[in-house]
Formats: structure tokens, sequence, C-alpha cells
């Protein structure tokens, strides 16, 4: 081996090809063969080594479906007298599927919005010496701990909420979603709403970012040379051609708040119910918050009505996911 | 992300008031607003909020983002729109639409920032590294029976999620092909996106099933945050290797060397600096976790570094259990809890910046080449 070869870590500026693993690797086995002969032993081991890391990582995926199912039988086939509240299994379920649903469904519609604007603030409006700072910026925002969102969810924005919720029960009560009574602690749906939209807007303008940062230069040029102000520009060109990366980071920001846990753990009052009232002191209970809450001291097959309802969590976001990456490997061939 | 590079900007090129448009039809500019406009509107909405706001007396930060933005864009609007026509008037208004939405998104990380440094800092002295919670009823005592206990859970899932998530890579850039690698791929995706929590309990249902139920320990904590962890290592990992330059394989190949000497002596050398960047960003993700290891770990006083043996305290729950259950004395409680979360923002905010400076000081610059 020469130094050039130890020395692979030089830059190489020219550099323009993108990894063809699969056509060169086999030109170098064929030649690789044809210098040594047969397959080396450590070859055989190292490359049965990946596969089986390969493996490994599928059958976790396989395994947190399975042991999920498996500790959730004794739940589904248990009575209804002994599950937690006496209810049946779908009873108890419904009611949190509900609350984490509504929770989530709060945070995209107010994070898309947002996100959306962050992401073309950083690839078109800001000057080019401050966007990567801010775009780093915005990144710590999904670096910090869940549990620190909760704190200052309940602590800060709680608080400093309650003068909004009075506000919107005696102007907007006319609307389902607020129609109070307004809550005096700032406990409600709608501060959870507003803290997982803080936590999943830097994956929605994440996402969104890089597309629009990559809407070609011919289609922005051609727009503003036709005289179009700049926001026409954006309208016609980079929001057409990053429209299904908003769809997607979207959907993978709705998966996060769907199983975000210690925020809405802290931040709602638990009682339950099943109402579209934002404002108020009771609030549904997302199924993640119902677990936090209730695991460290449930036990038998509470723990499994528990466990149920986790598995009904992964079902829902496994399919977001999937729907959020289907869309966004269809959008990569076009 | 490809930037263009300064000086670029189209939008900048031109001078608005002299485009002729076959879009709108006519020039679109019946006449023109000074360079200023727009910093000017904004600054005297400022101005007047600010003066609104002191006068009634009810001056706070928030207020006054909010009044000054209601004075600011209805003003551009209407000044724009006199001046310099609908569509002039609309591209103002949707540029300080844009930044004023920046702003909303900015403005609680600023407003947290602030808070877990005002409310951590008074707490976050000697003895909350040096002491635990033993035996500790109001104030007083540390968290040292918490920071042992997120280093070990959490060193110990690096260990499990380092070796599987690189050779995962490593298959995926270097051997795969076929439905095996396309499903990794798909499903490495998916699992970035499994519920924390539901990590927990899986990690809980696979030891309660063999060491029967009721079970927490450590290694359960350390299982539970390897299954968030290594999609991340995976996908970090994937990117770097997959842009080693494939002369550096195709020499060695030329020069006879087996494919695995080419993999663990070319490639993986190569790419170090932005695997080790990769798992510190992996590291400072899953470190603050709190859901998955309420429900496997347990609470506990006192130390514990053994992670099969006993329950485990560590910091993120330490501060969930102390806010939910502050004790005699409420606020000594919060106090620690506030001292918690500052101590881990803290170890993330070290981990993001070191793992970004290692990258940049040792990083072969291969990103860039693309």
């Amino acid at each position: 081996m020469g130094p050039r070869l130890q020395g692979g870590g030089a830059p190489h500026p020219d550099n323009r090809m993108e990894a063809h693993a699969d056509s060169t690797t086999q030109a170098g086995q064929i030649l690789a063969s044809a210098c040594g002969g047969r397959r080396r032993p450590g070859d055989r081991i190292f490359s049965n080594g990946a596969t089986i890391a390969a493996v490994t990582v599928l059958a976790l995926l396989a395994g947190v479906a399975i042991f999920l199912i498996a500790d959730s039988v004794p739940a589904i086939t248990a009575n209804a007298s002994d599950l937690p509240d006496g209810k049946s299994l779908i009873d108890y379920i419904a009611p949190l599927a509900f609350g984490t649903i509504l929770a989530a469904v709060v945070a995209v519609v107010v994070a898309v919005p947002l996100g959306v604007a962050v992401a073309l603030f950083i690839s078109h409006i800001a000057p080019r010496r401050i966007a990567n700072t801010l775009a780093y910026i915005v990144d710590l925002l999904a670096a910090i701990p869940s549990i620190v969102y909760g704190l200052w969810g309940i602590f800060v924005l709680g608080p400093a909420i309650v003068p909004v919720l009075d506000w919107l029960v005696n102007k907007l009560s006319f609307i389902p979603f607020f129609a109070g009574p307004a809550s005096v602690t700032g406990r409600t749906m709608l501060t959870a709403g507003l803290v997982l939209a803080l936590m999943i807007l830097p994956i929605i303008s994440a996402v969104a970012r890089e597309v629009f940062s990559q809407t070609p230069r011919r289609l922005e040029e051609g727009a503003l040379a036709l005289g179009a102000t700049r926001w026409e520009m954006i309208r016609m060109t980079v929001l057409p051609f990053g429209r299904s990366a908003v769809i997607s980071g979207s959907m993978l920001g709705l998966g996060r708040a769907l199983g975000e846990t210690m925020a809405v753990t802290i931040i709602l009052s638990v009682s339950g119910v099943v109402t579209f009232n934002l404002v108020s002191q009771e609030n549904p209970t997302p199924i993640a918050a119902n677990i936090a809450l209730k695991f460290p001291e449930s036990s038998g097959v509470d723990v499994n009505a528990l466990i149920a309802s986790g598995l009904v969590l992964f079902g829902i976001t496994l399919v977001v996911n999937m729907i959020a990456r289907l869309v966004i490997s269809r959008s990569d061939i076009q | 992300m490809s930037c263009p590079p300064p000086d670029e900007n189209p939008a900048a090129a031109f001078d608005p008031a002299e485009r002729v448009s076959p879009l709108g039809g006519g020039t679109i500019a019946s006449g023109t607003l000074p360079p200023w406009f727009l910093r000017g509107v904004v600054g005297g909405a400022a101005l007047i909020a600010l003066a609104f706001l002191l006068a009634t007396g009810g001056f706070t930060i928030v207020l006054f983002f909010v009044l000054t933005a209601v004075i600011a864009l209805p003003t551009a609007y209407v000044w724009s729109r006199a001046a310099e026509g609908r569509r002039m008037a609309m591209d103002r208004l949707a540029t300080l639409g844009i930044v004023a939405g920046f702003f909303v998104a900015v403005g609680p990380l600023i407003s947290l920032l602030y808070e877990v440094v005002k409310r951590g800092l008074p707490d976050l002295n000697s003895s909350f590294f040096s002491e635990s919670a033993r035996g500790v009823i109001g104030a007083g005592g540390g968290a040292q029976h918490a920071i042992v206990g997120t280093l070990v859970i959490t060193g110990v899932a690096t260990l499990i999620s380092v070796p599987i998530g690189i050779m995962a890579a490593v298959y995926l850039n270097e051997y795969g092909k076929g439905r095996l690698r396309k499903a990794l791929t798909f499903f490495v995706d998916v699992m970035t996106g499994i519920p924390s929590i539901v990590a927990g309990l899986f990690a809980y249902a696979l030891f309660a099933a063999f060491l029967g139920p009721g079970i927490r320990l450590g290694i359960i904590g350390s299982v539970a945050l390897s299954v968030l962890m290594i999609p991340i290592v995976i996908r970090s990992a994937e990117e770097i290797l997959k842009i080693v330059p494939d002369h550096l394989r195709e020499a060695a190949y030329a020069l006879g060397t087996p494919k695995w000497k080419v993999v663990t002596k070319i490639v993986l050398p190569t790419a170090l600096a932005g695997l080790v960047t990769g798992v510190m960003l992996a590291v400072a993700r899953v470190i603050g976790e709190t859901a998955p290891l309420l429900v496997t770990t347990g609470v506990i006083d006192s130390v514990n570094t053994n992670p099969l043996s006993g329950r485990m305290q560590n910091l993120a729950v330490f501060a969930y259990s102390e806010y939910k259950d502050p004790g005699v004395d409420v606020q000594a409680g919060y106090d620690k809890a506030w001292a918690a979360v500052l101590t881990l923002i803290l170890i993330v905010m070290v981990l993001s910046l070191a793992a970004r400076w290692i990258y940049r000081r040792y990083g072969t610059d291969l990103r860039d080449t693309r």
C-alpha cells in the first residue's frame, strides 16, 4: 500500500461522482479474485458480520412489534372488569387515541406554516452570511431534551398563556375549540399543542429547507426575468417544487408529535375526557402521557393494558411514518 | 444543502421598479419606495409599540413583538400598495410575514434557554455533583446518582448501538444488494420514527419475558435507548461512507487488497471523523430521553453503577420526579429539577459543539466535493 492510499483523508475537490458502491465494488471483486484467486476467510467473516448486523436491525424492529403484541394479548383476552376503570380494552384505549391525535393535529396545524416560513426565511430571504447560523439555531431546537420543553411549558408558557385563553373564551367561544371555561393554570390542550409544535418545527423546516434550496436556479431566475416579485417567484417556483417535501415533513412532524411523551405528560392535567375544547381544565389524555403517568405504579393486567395502548400508538406512528417515507422516496425519483 | 454563493441572490439583482411584467401586464410599480422602506416601517412600528406599552404600563417583551408586528404588517402593505401597486405590496407583506414567522419560532427557544439558565444556575453547585439524594427530604443533597446513572445507561446504549449501527451501515454501503438492502433502508427510516415510550415498553416487555414482570434495571434502559440510537447511527454512518471517494477503493482493489481489508483499512479510517461525529450526535439525541427510562430503569435515591442489578436513576427522570414529587420543600424540588435540566442541556450542547468541531478539525472535506 502506497503512502497515497494511507493518506486517503486528503480532500478531493474534483470528485463529483456519487459512490456507486455496487458497480465499483463488483469490479474490485472481479479484480481481486483475478489476482488473489478465491474469496479469503477474512472476507467471508466480515461480510457475514455486516449481513448479521443488517438482519439484527430488522429483527429488532420486528421484535418491537412481536413483544408488544405478545404482551398485549393478556389485556385483549381479559374481562372488562379486570381492566383499568372496568372498561373494555377498546373503550379504554379509544379516548386516549383521541387525545393523542388531537394534540398532534393541533401541533401540526401550528407548526407547518411556521416551519415553512422558517425554511423560506433561511433558504430565500435571510442574507447568505447568516443563513447557515440561523439554520444551526433552528436545529438546536431539535437537540433540546423533551423534559426541558415540558418544564418550560408548565412553568413559563402555561402561566403566560392564561390571559390569551381568557381572551379566546370571551371573544371566540362560539367556536367549539374555545368553548371554555378557560383554565386558570394554563394546563390545557392548546398549551400542550403549542409546545409540541415547537418540538416538531425543526424537522418540518429542515425537510422543507433542504428541498427549497434545491429549487432549480433556472426556474427562479426565469420567474424573476419575467418580472415576478420575490414573493411571486417563491409562490410560482419554490413552493410547487417543494410541495411534496412540505407534505412529507409535516407527516414526519405528525409522527413525532403523536409519540412525544414528556411535554404532554407534564403539561396536561389528566382527566381523560373526550372533547374538542382546547382551552379548559378538563382535557383528553394522549396515550403516551397515560403510559408515562400510570406505568411506574401499575402491575398485573394493567401493565398489559398499557402495553396494548402502546401497541396502538406504535401502529399509528408506523403508518404515518411509512406514508411520509413513501412520499419522500417517490419525490426523489422524479 | 446547496447554498448559492453570496452576491448571486437573483432577487436582489433587479430594481423592482424597473420590471415590466407579462404576468401582471404593464409595469408593476407606479412609484418607488426607498430601499430602507421595510426597515423604516418595522423600526417605526417598534417605536410606537414601545411608547404605547410604556405609556399604558403593561410592557412585556412578547406583547412588544406582537404589537410591533400588528402595526408594521398592515402599514407596510397599505403604504406600499399606495406607492408601488398591489403586487409589490403583496411581496412586502409576504416578506414581513415570513420574517415574523421566523421570530415566532425562535422566540420560544431564547425564552427556554434563558429560563433554564436562570432557574437552574442557583442549584448547580458542587454538592449537586458530589452528593446523592439518599435520605434527603427537603432542600440539599445532589444528583450524583442521576449523573452516574445517565453516564452508565447512555454508555452501555452506545456500546450496543455503535457496532450494530456501523456494521449495518457498512452492509448498506459496501455489501448490500437486492431486497434485504431495500428493506433495511426503508425500515431504518421508519425506525427513526418509533416513539421513545414505545421503545421503552418494548425493552420492558423483552426483559419481563425472561426475568418476570415488574423488572427494573439499568440495562433495560440501555436497550430502549439503543432502539432509538441505532437508526440514527446507521443514517449518519451511511451518509459518511457514501462520500468516501471510490478511487480509494479502486486503487486498493487494483493492488489486490481483499475487500474486508479495503473496508477496515481504507474506508472506515477515511470516514473516522465523520463516524465519531455521527455517534456523538446520536448520543446527544438520546441522553436526554425521559419516557423510555421512566418505564424501564425505575427511580432510586442512591448511586448505583451496576446496570445489571437494581434500579438506576438518571438526570431526565430525576428532573421529572423532582417536578412531580418535589417533597416537603416544593421550591427546593423544583430548583433541583431545573438544575438537572440545565446539566442535561449543557451536556447536549457540549456534545453537539464538540461533534461539529471534530468534523471540522479532523474530518476529510468530503461532503463539499459532491
